[in-house]
């Protein structure tokens, strides 16, 4: 079962603005039955250069009806230089967040969007540039960077979860791989904090970071620590091992601990030792 | 709110009658089998009442009989089994439709331990290519696995003929048969299969207990290398409740195979045919008529699986899907595609699958409630206009 926001179930449950607008002058359609989604939109823009209406239809899965459904609600009656400023990432948040595995969704708003927009500007369809990479979902060298730039990504998996690319048969996970090392270099980037989370994104983010930044430097001195709860922004740990008798503790969690997490995670996060 | 249960392939209620059997186990009766007191010694002996029930409902005796803890275990105990046994031998013949239990086990021991695996193709309606498996096997074959009855379309292949044919060119054959056992009625003294899994939880005993069948005189080596329990042949402590309500869930499927094979069949060709007849551009995938009497899965055209199965979900109606967006990975289950199953189809199909714990009512609320699921999903489609066109 995905763990979808109360926003998402709603905005599925309850579209606004499903179907075409009858008088469009902008339309962008993206996805096919193949790539298991796809999204029809279709804008009203009037002499302002405002949207004065917008319609969609989705073929997908519960995100992507919500993730269109939310697009309409957001560019109507903005001005397309306004609309134009819409990021995946807007779209994700208005929802209050979306799985990872589903962020692909947004960005098929965004790209439906771009897509109404240069439709009714007259610029007709953006070329296809760079070189297939991913030949299942049709996506290019060239997208992948940017996917991975604008967006810190430095998986494989993260790159699927965003724009599906190596999600199909995975022949192309190696050149994903190529095209992550060309941007990043071998060592990998440390962990970018997101912009938006829901409390259950947070609280796994908080474990991953304990887990990949913090656990392996604390185990190096013979000590470790285990996260106990997490309520609101206040996180709550026990001390482990060599850690848990040293008198420069309380040091290592408010300097090293709650520093990280901050960094990684949330800048409002306090960490707290409890027994 | 109630709830409609419909996928019992992915795993059925705990029969009340199991649990009742359970229950004293986890009270009453905690001593260790292996113990040498008369406390313990009452566990060993209702251990071997459950091996006993669990050998009869298929055909073996009780001693070809070794409990694990699921079907997975079961199927890599017996793969690695036989490929111990034959340590010459490199190459594993298998299906492409099988349960990731076995499937994914194949492509690991191909991409790192240096085995062949050949994954035998079916055709349209789900059929095995039989001469491509029977032109694959080879000298070199340590061990053939082809599941009984595939659990995403309920299509049942004929194993027994395989088994008949692999022994003769001296290869092991084991068959996964966690979907069909209870539903179809075996007799395994009477076939050739070398080795056979079950999975309690899919027939109303609890998760965490499952049996792997070793034919006597199978050569076999452990997977899980302990204690003398299951007479050397899988250690670690039994999981005794478990057990037992394994025993009593086999006893029960053996009376209950018929009314599975009549009321709850007929329960399954009633929803089929209705749903069918109400929705338009809709089909069954696989061949309708040598199925598991459980199971359909129907492929519903211009819409997506996953929200036909949240739209069901807000009705308390559970079922599943074979579509890309439920599991994470974004193409289309491998089962359907390696049917042959058009993406159009694929990514809006949905599998129900029955047990003897539905009735009328539950398959006349499905009947009424999903075609209007269907008719607003395509409303939203954008390729509700081509359908109209065809």
């Amino acid at each position: 079962m995905w763990d979808y926001t109360d926003k998402v179930k709603e905005h599925f449950l309850n579209p606004r603005n499903v179907g075409v607008i009858e008088d469009a002058n902008g339309v962008g359609e993206v996805g096919s039955i193949a790539c298991g989604d796809a999204l029809k939109l279709t804008l009203k823009v009037d002499d302002n250069n405002r949207i004065t209406d917008a319609g969609f239809q989705t073929f997908g899965c519960a995100s992507a009806i919500a993730s269109s459904s939310a697009l309409t609600e957001m560019v109507k009656g903005l001005t397309l230089d306004e609309a134009s400023e819409i990021t995946n990432d807007d779209i994700a948040e208005f929802l209050g967040g979306l799985p990872r595995e589903k962020i692909h969704c947004s960005v098929m708003g965004r790209e439906a969007l771009e897509k109404a927009i240069r439709d009714y500007r007259g610029e007709g369809e953006k070329e296809i540039d760079g070189e297939i990479v991913c030949e299942c979902f049709g996506v290019t060298d060239k997208e992948i960077e940017t996917i991975v730039k604008e967006n810190g990504l430095t998986r494989v998996e993260d790159v699927t979860n965003y724009i599906k690319a190596g999600g199909g048969c995975g022949k192309c996970h190696e050149g994903i791989e190529g095209i992550l090392r060309a941007h990043w270099g071998e060592e990998p980037p440390p962990m970018k904090k997101p912009a938006y989370m829901t409390n259950l994104q947070k609280i796994k983010l908080i474990e991953e970071t304990l887990e990949r930044e913090i656990q392996p430097s604390l185990k190096q001195d013979g000590g470790n620590i285990e996260l106990v709860d997490v309520d609101g922004d206040r996180v709550m740990v026990k001390l482990l091992g060599t850690c848990s008798s040293c008198s420069l503790s309380q040091v290592t969690l408010k300097d090293y601990v709650e520093k990280k997490l901050r960094e990684l995670v949330s800048g409002d996060l306090t960490v707290e030792e409890v027994s | 709110m109630n709830i409609t249960y419909l996928d019992n392939n992915a795993t059925t209620r705990t029969a009340p009658e199991v649990v009742e059997k359970m229950l004293p186990f986890y009270t009453e009766y905690y001593g260790n089998p292996s113990s040498m007191y008369g406390f313990a010694g009452y566990v060993a002996k209702k251990l071997a009442e459950a091996r006993i029930k669990t050998a009869q409902l298929i055909g073996a005796s009780a001693e070809e009989i070794v409990f694990t803890s699921c079907g997975t275990e079961s199927d890599s105990t017996a793969i690695y089994a036989a490929l111990q046994s034959y340590p010459h031998k490199k190459h594993i013949l298998t299906t492409r439709v099988e349960h990731p239990a076995v499937k994914s086990l194949c492509e690991h021991l191909s991409a790192k331990k240096g085995y062949r695996v050949t994954f035998v193709p079916v055709d349209g309606k789900g059929f095995l290519d039989l001469d491509y498996l029977y032109d694959h096997i080879t000298d070199d074959t340590a061990i053939v696995s082809v599941m009984w009855a595939n659990n995403e379309t309920g299509v049942i292949f004929p194993v027994e003929d395989i088994a008949r044919v692999v022994k003769k060119r001296g290869a092991v054959f084991h068959t996964d048969a966690v979907q069909a056992v209870g539903k179809i009625p075996m007799n395994l003294a009477d076939t050739d299969i070398d080795m056979l899994s079950l999975s309690g939880h899919k027939l109303h005993a609890p998760k965490g207990a499952g049996a792997l069948y070793i034919r006597k005189g199978t050569k076999f080596a452990p997977f899980l290398i302990g204690g003398h329990q299951e007479k050397g042949r899988r250690g670690g402590t039994e999981n005794t409740a478990s057990i037992v309500g394994l025993g009593k869930a086999c006893e029960l499927a053996g009376e209950r195979i018929e009314e599975e094979n009549t009321r709850v069949r007929a329960l399954r060709d009633k929803l089929e045919t209705e749903i069918l007849k109400q929705v338009p551009h809709t089909v069954i995938n696989g061949d309708i008529h040598n199925r598991l009497p459980n199971t359909t899965s129907i492929g519903f055209e211009y819409v997506e699986g996953e929200s036909i199965l949240l739209m069901l979900n807000e009705l308390g109606i559970c079922a599943s899907s074979g579509s890309a967006c439920t599991s994470g990975s974004l193409e289309p289950s491998h089962v359907l595609r390696a049917l042959g199953v058009p993406f159009t189809i694929a990514h809006g199909s949905i599998r129900f699958s029955l047990s003897v714990y539905n009735s009328d009512a539950d398959i006349d609320f499905v009947i009424e409630q999903l075609p209007p699921i269907i008719e607003k999903l395509r409303m939203i489609s954008p390729f509700r206009a081509q359908e109209n066109q065809t």
